[in-house]
């Protein structure tokens, strides 16, 4: 695009040549108005039921397939010997690191004053812990009898048994709870002064009580917002090693087994790195139906989308260093096993889904995220982050299945084939999923309006005036 | 805790967070101490301007994710040495670097859950009922668009007449009597 066209553009920021975080015009009521008045009106649009119809006809499928699950027991699913973890773990590992974009950018953004991500934090939050709650669901019904999952806690039981701290599962354990936990309570405690908001400006008495409650009687003195301010920043520089040491936890449930294709160091980095480019994935494919549905464009302008598009081609590069290093690794190991793992992860039976991945997640994002034109353009984002997303499932898909249906003895090799079972699970999730999300833009404010009124103008507190007065 | 009566401060409406840090800086000066600023986001200079600068949310943290770590760490020992030993591939029972991940999960729970709980005891929430709720103009703007300065009651120098008076000279859109 010529220089001339960029100035004229009213998205464009004269001054930095960049689109604009939230489209010029807006004051403190009009964002007030513009955010409240979606979840407070008591007109709920059509195709709000529609999704959430298709959204909840999902979740019933998943019902029937864990209610066959408990009576029948984890036979009903395609897993054996020797591909012992199959649909279950893949899904764990692809629905937590949807969830870590949101930590990224409700914490490690903050703490990196990028400002842009007040219109996004608060969704991508919600949109973590739902996938948090889809994620929890796998190794739960894994464990075979979930009714006795809660002897992986350590508590004095009339058994005297207690956990073995030396298994990277337990450790899991700890990482997935403590992150669902603080994901909660920040996001929780980030949405306290809008509730003080909804139920200020709430018409019906039942919105009143119910947003009068949740606001936990906030008024917005500067006393709390001072402790508030620091606890929020302290929340999120917890939650910055929270993230990081999560994902790095699961995939030290690969990499500490001596089994080709898992055993490999790179792993944390590169699970960390994938977690957060199919996170973003996510985020896009929410934020812009949302944008478009609900008439967000003037908060959640092309700026965000170009930002996350920027931060998808960094971490989009971090995974493709981990591919290539697994293929380097194979090579300079001299191992055997590992060359063996790596040909047959390329070319055996299962190869297909390899060169999915490498097209999903290298091929297309990676050459054409570097246009600013491209990343600009709606509905190609919205494209590309459906196709990471399916890029990032096969990834998880490769690492489990291909690394453990051909290990060390030929005799021993087996294949995988998921069942009906299996696809019912996991389409059941993204049913559940789906609803919640809904459920959550229909009653919670779904951008922040405190953090949204510190980026416009009339926040500007002139040294003049405040000089006048000390005189 | 006998029911208050009577007033419990005057509040004063402004349009701009400028006008309001001017006028909460300016009543400190002249000696105002129980004050407080509601604004609809985080006004920093409101904060400096009421001499409000430090707060011990960030040692209530600390001590919280101390407590997490030493929790976890004894909690492993103890299983793992004598409640419950367990030859894990000839490793010792003592196997501390294996015990510092689910410590640390939990310095960072506790540290979390301390800040977050901490942050709200320390401003006395939850508490449903507060006296500027009654001001007839309080709701409609402190979490949206306006900037409040409530001069309270308990201050040694309130004085209703005078202190309205004062209020006044900051030029406030309004200034009204929050009763209890």
């Amino acid at each position: 695009m010529p220089a001339s066209d960029l100035k004229h553009d009213p998205k464009l920021d004269p001054a930095t040549g960049e689109y604009r975080v939230i489209a010029p015009g807006q004051t403190f009521l009009s964002v007030t108005e513009k955010i409240t008045r979606i979840v407070l009106t008591p007109l709920t649009p059509l195709g709000w039921f529609a999704i959430f119809g298709v959204g909840g006809a999902l979740a019933t499928i998943l019902m029937v397939a864990l209610t066959w699950l408990f009576l029948a027991g984890v036979g009903i699913w395609g897993i054996t010997q020797p591909v012992a973890w199959g649909f279950a773990i893949i899904n764990f590992v692809w629905w937590i690191g949807i969830g870590h974009a949101g930590t990224l950018i409700s914490a490690i953004l903050l703490l990196f004053k990028q400002s842009w991500r007040n219109s996004i934090n608060r969704f991508a939050e919600a949109m973590t812990i739902f996938a948090v709650v889809c994620a929890g669901l796998f190794p739960l019904i894994h464990v075979g009898r979930p009714w006795l999952a809660y002897w992986m806690l350590p508590y004095p039981s009339t058994m005297n048994v207690w956990p073995q701290f030396r298994s990277p599962l337990m450790w899991d354990v700890f990482a997935v709870s403590t992150y669902a936990i603080i994901s909660m309570v920040f996001w929780y405690i980030g949405m306290v002064p809008d509730f003080g908001t909804m139920r200020d400006r709430a018409e019906s008495k039942f919105a009143k009580y119910a947003y009068g409650l949740c606001s936990l009687g906030w008024r917005g003195s500067t006393r709390h917002w001072a402790r508030y301010e620091t606890a929020s920043l302290l929340l999120a520089g917890l939650a910055t090693p929270l993230v990081l040491s999560v994902h790095t936890v699961i995939s030290f449930d690969f990499a500490v087994a001596v089994l080709p294709g898992w055993h490999t160091t790179i792993f944390p980095p590169y699970f960390v790195a994938g977690a957060i480019y199919s996170g973003f994935a996510m985020v896009l494919t929410l934020a812009i139906p949302l944008r478009k549905f609900y008439h967000l464009e003037g908060l959640v302008t092309e700026r965000h989308i170009d930002n996350m598009g920027k931060v998808m081609l960094a971490t989009g590069f971090i995974v493709a260093y981990g591919y290539g290093m697994e293929v380097f690794m194979a090579w300079y190991s001299a191992s055997h096993w590992e060359a063996f793992m790596m040909w047959n992860r390329m070319f055996g039976p299962m190869g297909w889904a390899y060169w999915v991945l490498v097209t999903c997640n290298l091929a297309i994002p990676l050459t054409t995220l570097w246009s600013r034109k491209l990343r600009t353009s709606i509905p190609f984002m919205f494209f590309i982050s459906i196709v990471v997303n399916i890029g990032m499932w096969f990834e998880r898909f490769v690492i489990v299945v291909t690394s453990l249906y051909r290990d060390f003895l030929p005799s021993s090799w087996g294949t995988y084939r998921a069942t009906k079972w299996d696809y019912m699970t996991y389409v059941g999730t993204l049913g559940l999923f789906t609803a919640l999300f809904l459920l959550f833009v229909r009653f919670l404010p779904m951008i922040p309006i405190s953090e949204i009124r510190t980026m416009l103008s009339g926040t500007r507190i002139t040294p003049k005036k405040i000089t006048e007065a000390a005189d | 805790m006998p029911p208050r009566e009577g007033t419990y401060g005057l509040l004063a409406e402004f349009d701009t967070p400028g006008d309001l840090v001017r006028a909460a800086r300016q009543a400190r000066q002249d000696g105002w101490r129980r004050m407080d600023c509601y604004t609809p986001y985080p006004v920093e200079e409101a904060a400096e301007a009421i001499g409000f600068h430090r707060n011990k949310v960030p040692l209530i943290t600390l001590v919280g994710g101390l407590m997490g770590l030493v929790a976890m760490f004894l909690l492993e020992t103890w299983v793992s040495v004598w409640a419950y030993p367990l030859n894990i591939a000839g490793r010792p029972t003592y196997s501390w670097p294996a015990f510092i991940v689910p410590a640390y999960e939990w310095t960072i729970l506790f540290a979390g859950l301390s800040a977050a709980f901490g942050m709200l005891a320390l401003n006395g929430l939850p508490a449903l009922y507060h006296p500027l709720f009654n001001a007839p103009n309080f709701r409609d703007g402190a979490t949206t668009d306006k900037f409040f300065l409530c001069l309270e009651a308990l201050d040694p120098k309130f004085n209703l007449i005078e202190t309205k008076k004062y209020l006044e000279s900051f030029q406030p859109i309004s200034v009204v009597e929050v009763e209890y």
